[in-house]
């Protein structure tokens, strides 16, 4: 039995699906990712990911343009961004405690707005897959990569984008110099307050478009509660990842393949209980993030309200 | 003001003697019954929660509707601390019946029941009353549209691979789920059946996968129960796969692939609650949605065009269910 697996199907399939799970933890955790490297632990983002998915949706549904959705959801993720950069950077609220906050309102708020609006569960037609000329007739291969949808590809793109402007940009020089020095970096005229809106701003933004990968472009649908804990997972996929946008890209390969891979398992009938094949994903990705990164370091501003000294 | 209290008391008089001097046989007209339900997702969930909630309205219709049978919810207490809330709240407000719809409200049930001896109060699924004699029990026989279901299925596979997509091995979900393999494999023994519990209720995403994974697999029928198969009925519209549902009617959300639903008429064992506890028995005896008692109906999909050999098909299982010639082997 345990051969199965090994078959051309059962392998395509297998990194088929993981690529597919990954892609709303690759939005959500990247955005997170600039939001942490600048020092602020942004907690909220199932909600934000939440309230993006059902504005993608809701506006999928009556509108019928796709992208129309993915803006809303922009748009939706930026004002959640907003919203918690003033209550964090302004304020100076506990930043864990509110990004609870923000989660427990998305998750009301884009309930409440799913029962008034639309009131029962329906189905979109949602992004379709994309094929690559030339590239998704390769056998196994082209399924694999260049047989998905729009926002995939985008979550993929993603990452080098973000790798660039992490470590290649003045930007992110100034990202990471407010993360981890803020005091310095104010010294030398770096904005704090300005920073921070910009990527906590950037981080609700591609929580939303996590949201919308969900609900217009891999499942087309939405449910109350749908991401049921995805935001969470993206978070910790940030300390995985050791903060680094490549780390982040896999973190969420590997936790999405064993994912597919525990799928799977049970489909071929390999005599596993299905709770374990379910805690898979888990116990791998803690023993790997034991075994590997127990060096890194988190930004030494993670957490810490910034306050000028007079 | 005491102007008033005297024209109350003297119209009070008179009304007594009044309903004295009528005929005996007049019926009062009966109070308002009021029912509260805690439930764990949304009314409108296409599963578990929905089935109670439209159960509650069709109860409200044929009592008479909102003058005669009121009822209120909370839904999405997936939290059972707060439902355990809710719940206490509910009888403090003097409700005739207090409904924990989830097996995991059991606990914190068995502990506020006592504190209200004169409300009644009723949970599911389960057969378990713990003995107190405020509580109903309610579970449904879900293995028997699961079977009914599953020979149908065996009749439209042509890969002869069918998928099942389930939230936790455990009740309602794993009764189902054995009855509809039952099923399968009294119809035609040489059909693979694969089944999948993805251990999330409210996990849509999962779901979804696990029948992408079903359908690679060569499924060309699928099923599951629990609210999170949303994702996976849409999954099996986008590629042709037909869908058997459980729970509630789930046509809605595919009108192309659903075949047939078998959905939860709790309101058959509302009625005989309600009725019990009109008479003074607020609880001590739990209750068996079936085949038999209608409360469990297949519902077939207007959209979907069954041959009519299925229809037989179905309908004779259903028969041989309720009149007991056909028994449904659980592991």
């Amino acid at each position: 039995m345990i051969s199965d697996l090994l078959s051309v199907t059962v392998l395509v399939g297998i990194l088929a699906s993981g690529i597919r799970l990954a892609t709303p933890y690759l939005y959500a955790a990247i955005g997170e990712t600039f939001s942490q490297r600048s020092g602020v632990l942004n907690l909220g983002v199932e909600g934000q990911m939440l309230l993006g998915a059902f504005a993608a949706f809701y506006v999928a549904v009556t509108t019928g343009n796709l992208w129309l959705g993915v803006l809303m959801a922009m748009f939706v993720g930026a004002l959640m961004g907003l919203a918690m950069a003033y209550v964090t950077v302004n304020l100076h609220a506990e930043q864990g405690i509110s990004g609870i906050g923000f989660y427990l309102f998305g998750l009301g708020m884009s309930d409440l707005l799913f029962q008034k609006l639309l009131g029962t569960v329906e189905t979109v037609r949602g992004f379709p897959e994309i094929y690559i000329p030339g590239l998704s007739d390769i056998p196994g291969i082209g399924e694999i990569f260049f047989s998905q949808n729009v926002l995939v590809y985008g979550a993929y793109l993603l990452v080098p984008i973000a790798w660039f402007i992490l470590n290649k940009t003045t930007l992110g020089l100034k990202i990471r110099s407010v993360g981890e020095n803020p005091d310095a970096a104010d010294s030398l005229g770096v904005s704090v307050t300005r920073v921070r809106y910009f990527t906590i701003i950037l981080g609700g933004t591609l929580s939303g478009i996590a949201g919308a990968s969900l609900s217009i472009a891999l499942l087309n649908v939405f449910q109350q509660n749908m991401t049921s804990g995805l935001g969470f997972i993206a978070v910790a996929l940030v300390y995985f990842g050791a903060w680094r946008p490549v780390g982040v890209l896999g973190g969420a390969l590997l936790f999405s393949m064993i994912n597919s891979l525990q799928l799977w398992i049970q489909v071929l009938g390999i005599n596993v209980k299905s709770e374990f094949a379910v805690m898979m994903p888990y116990v791998l990705t803690i023993l790997v993030l034991v075994a590997t990164v127990s060096r890194v370091r988190a930004p030494a501003a993670l957490t810490k309200p910034f306050e000028r000294e007079n | 003001m005491k102007k008033f209290v005297c024209f109350l008391t003297l119209m009070l008089a008179f009304a007594i003697v009044l309903s004295a001097c009528g005929a005996p046989a007049t019926p009062v007209p009966a109070e308002k019954f009021r029912v509260a339900v805690v439930m764990p997702s949304a009314i409108n969930d296409l599963a578990f929660s929905q089935s109670m909630y439209d159960a509650l309205v069709r109860v409200q219709k044929d009592m008479g509707g909102p003058d005669a049978f009121e009822f209120v919810y909370s839904e999405g207490m997936f939290v059972v601390d707060d439902a355990a809330a809710a719940i206490r709240d509910y009888a403090t407000q003097g409700y005739d019946l207090v409904i924990a719809h989830g097996s995991q409200y059991g606990s914190s049930l068995q502990e506020i029941a006592p504190d209200f001896p004169e409300t009644s109060f009723a949970w599911g699924t389960t057969v378990d009353t713990f003995g107190q004699p405020n509580i109903f029990a309610y579970e449904a026989a879900s293995q028997e549209g699961g079977y009914v279901n599953g020979v149908l299925a065996a009749t439209f596979s042509n890969s002869k691979v069918i998928g099942v997509v389930g939230p936790i091995e455990t009740g309602d979900a794993k009764l189902y789920i054995d009855g509809f393999k039952a099923g399968v494999a009294a119809t035609n023994p040489d059909i693979q059946v694969n089944v999948n519990y993805i251990g999330s209720f409210s996990d849509v995403a999962l779901a979804s996968e696990a029948a992408t994974t079903h359908i690679s697999a060569g499924a060309d029928a699928l099923t599951g129960t629990a609210q999170m198969v949303v994702g996976a009925i849409g999954k099996a519209e986008e590629s042709d796969v037909l869908w058997f549902g459980t729970q509630s009617n789930q046509a809605s959300l595919a009108p192309k692939v659903v075949v047939a639903s078998q959905v939860y008429h709790w309101e058959v064992i509302l009625k005989e609650m309600i009725s019990l506890i009109q008479s003074g028995t607020l609880g001590g005896k739990s209750f068996k949605a079936n085949l038999a008692n209608g409360g469990e109906v297949i519902e077939f999909n207007p959209g979907y065009t069954l041959p009519a050999e299925a229809k037989t098909l179905a309908d004779s299982t259903v028969k041989g269910i309720t009149e007991g010639s056909i028994n449904i082997a659980l592991p």
